[in-house]
């Protein structure tokens, strides 16, 4: 088995509100009690609705959210730990790609000093290395060296996203978190951007973490997949095995609903009413609300993990039975 | 029976630096309890295609020709006030993002109400009876109560029921659905074309779907337009068309979409024409992967492969038909 490059125990999240009419404030749990392990040279998928906490996940493993406890260690160090110094070269080797290309770059930068800050600020590299290493960054994810001197209004939203990923590969990061880096383009854009990182992770050993509500892409690229639900894993293991055998209710209707291009249609799980608030999480299971297999025990008590097979982990008492009687 | 027919219209918007074309002889019809998708790439002008219908353009699209026959009549050349007495009550639009297209002031119920008013010509207590009945049949869950809330208070997926129930209490003949689900979840998206089947069979109105997922038009539409830059590239039978792609553009569409593992995706070279740009000949031909001599010097026509299914590309010329 592969050595882990990272690992999540026990994370948890919380923004704090505004105070309300009623003057309190309110605490939104984005990230209840995480435990993963992401493993070198693999792409991790991160899947689930929008509001389940994976963009705070992905926030919080750089520090850019800061956890309320837990812990994540990378090669062994705890990154919640870690003073100034420590924590500016562990970002040197995890880099983050951000959802919108028409966002994350800087409007007032031309492309190639938004390429060159990362090294001048972790690097004495002199300016004609910086250069080579820009060129040859640039090349890999297929920008026009002569593009360098223009700025992002420019550029389309595939292409800006093809400079956002050059900006996160110039430090030779060992990590790269990917959140939803296809969701906002085209189709056809979109295939570009997968090959482009399907390429870059066999040619330069990357491990990736990638963020994604698109069952498709995570089928196509993923290695394994961890199954979102307010704030909780419910669902990990190999990419594979959770599309032919998913296990949670929730991950079965998740990916029923999923529109599918090929194969003939199949029976459609509807879930009923919509993701709870995470402000007021539900009792026991937090999947109960909605579960079409709820049973009593799902009120009160809170699941705990279930081996299924060897790297298939689920959180769900139907099958918590079936392990203790084996 | 078709309800709705868009025939060779062409639409253009008068910028700063002259007129630009968006629209090329666009043609669909719409059918009574069917489902047309109308399919493509963002820019690619399905929206201003559906809004041309309403007749709900921005100042600057000017249609220079091009005719949209509703109930018999031509829907361009309709005076305002004979389209609103068209407009939300016998074709309505659910728009593509639930989260703005809500009034936020108003509750829900107030704005449920005022289409009934005004539509209908219902009012006090048999309008209330009828918007609760709208909200019943959308599944919104405590409907009376629900009423009272605010926009704020809904979800994305309750805020796109309000407005389909909205459609509903008017009993419109032809819904269009821009991009209904986009801005939705996966699970919440199947219950609202859950609900758009229902209505279609049960109540026999014509669907116009914009979207840009084809896996979506493969599991709903009936039938399938394919839309590039501005013109229909082709058009089918959504189950002929998932077997037997014409155009290169749609195939390359179809590739694109990740499925097997492992294959390298199938991309499109380069990005889609802005509406400034002038293409010679076939739209699609900087793009092409097939591309001929012809496709830059001529306009391809329709070609017919059978009465339903047509592709605007010069590699069909050798097997199709002009017209039938």
């Amino acid at each position: 088995m592969r050595e882990n490059l990272l690992e999540i125990k026990n994370l948890y999240v919380e923004y704090k509100s505004d105070k309300g009419i009623t003057g309190e404030k309110q605490v939104i749990h984005a990230v209840n009690g995480v435990d993963l392990t992401v493993r070198k040279g693999e792409i991790l998928a991160i899947a689930g609705e929008s509001g389940c906490g994976k963009s705070t996940l992905a926030k919080s493993i750089i520090r850019l959210e800061p956890a309320k406890c837990g812990q994540i260690f990378f090669n062994g160090k705890n990154v919640l730990e870690m003073n100034k110094f420590e924590l500016k070269n562990y970002r040197k080797h995890a880099q983050m790609v951000f959802q919108n290309p028409y966002a994350s770059l800087n409007p007032k930068m031309r492309i190639i000093d938004t390429l060159k800050e990362p090294l001048k600020i972790n690097t004495n590299l002199s300016e004609i290395e910086m250069l080579n290493i820009i060129k040859e960054k640039s090349e890999k994810v297929g920008l026009d060296i002569e593009c360098l001197k223009l700025y992002p209004h420019e550029f389309s939203g595939g292409q800006r996203q093809r400079i956002a990923i050059a900006r996160a590969l110039v430090l030779n990061p060992d990590l790269i978190l990917a959140d939803e880096p296809v969701s906002a383009l085209d189709v056809s854009i979109q295939a570009q951007i997968i090959n482009l990182l399907r390429e870059l992770k066999n040619d330069y050993k990357l491990t990736f973490i990638l963020i994604t509500h698109d069952m498709s892409v995570i089928r196509y690229l993923a290695d394994r997949v961890a199954i979102m639900y307010l704030g909780e894993i419910v669902e990990f293991g190999k990419t594979s095995q959770i599309f032919i055998n998913p296990k949670h209710p929730y991950t079965k209707a998740l990916l029923s609903a999923v529109p599918k291009i090929d194969g003939s249609p199949q029976e459609r799980i509807i879930l009923e009413g919509d993701l709870p608030s995470p402000s007021n999480l539900p009792s026991g299971c937090k999947f109960h609300t909605r579960c079409p297999n709820c049973m009593d025990i799902c009120t009160k008590c809170s699941p705990g993990e279930t081996q299924i097979f060897e790297d298939h982990v689920v959180k769900c008492f139907l099958y918590m039975r079936l392990n203790t009687r084996l | 029976m078709k309800v709705l027919e868009v025939e060779n219209l062409n639409l253009g918007f008068d910028c700063d630096d002259g007129y630009h074309q968006a629209l090329y002889d666009v043609t669909f019809s719409v059918e009574c309890g069917k489902m047309l998708a109308l399919v493509g790439e963002s820019g690619c002008g399905k929206t201003i295609s559906a809004m041309s219908i309403l007749q709900l353009l921005p100042k600057r699209a000017r249609i220079t020709s091009g005719v949209i026959t509703f109930d018999n009549k031509n829907l361009i050349e309709m005076s305002s006030s004979e389209l609103q007495h068209i407009r939300g009550r016998r074709i309505a639009l659910i728009p593509q993002d639930p989260m703005t297209s809500l009034n936020p002031l108003f509750t829900v119920g107030d704005q449920l109400l005022e289409v009934i008013k005004i539509h209908q010509g219902l009012s006090g207590e048999k309008a209330y009876k009828k918007a609760i009945e709208a909200f019943e049949e959308v599944q919104i869950p405590c409907a009376e109560e629900r009423l009272k809330s605010y926009p704020h208070e809904f979800s994305g997926g309750m805020k796109q029921r309000a407005i389909i129930a909205m459609a509903l209490a008017c009993n419109a003949e032809i819904l269009i659905a821009d991009e209904p689900t986009t801005a939705l979840d996966v699970t919440i998206q199947a219950q609202i074309m859950d609900l758009m089947h229902k209505i279609k069979a049960e109540r026999n109105t014509a669907i116009l779907l914009i979207t840009h997922d084809l896996a979506l038009v493969k599991e709903n539409a009936d039938t399938v337009s394919v839309m590039y830059a501005g013109r229909i590239v082709e058009s089918a039978p959504a189950s002929e068309f998932f077997a037997n792609p014409l155009h290169p553009y749609s195939k390359a569409l179809l590739n694109s979409i990740p499925s097997q593992r492992g294959k390298t995706l199938d991309t499109i070279c380069g990005q889609p024409p802005s509406i400034q740009q002038k293409i010679s000949g076939c739209r699609f031909h900087p793009r092409c992967k097939h591309v001929m001599e012809v496709c830059s010097e001529n306009i391809p026509k329709n070609y017919y492969i059978n009465k339903d299914h047509f592709s605007a590309c010069f590699l069909t010329k050798g097997f199709g038909q002009e017209s039938l």
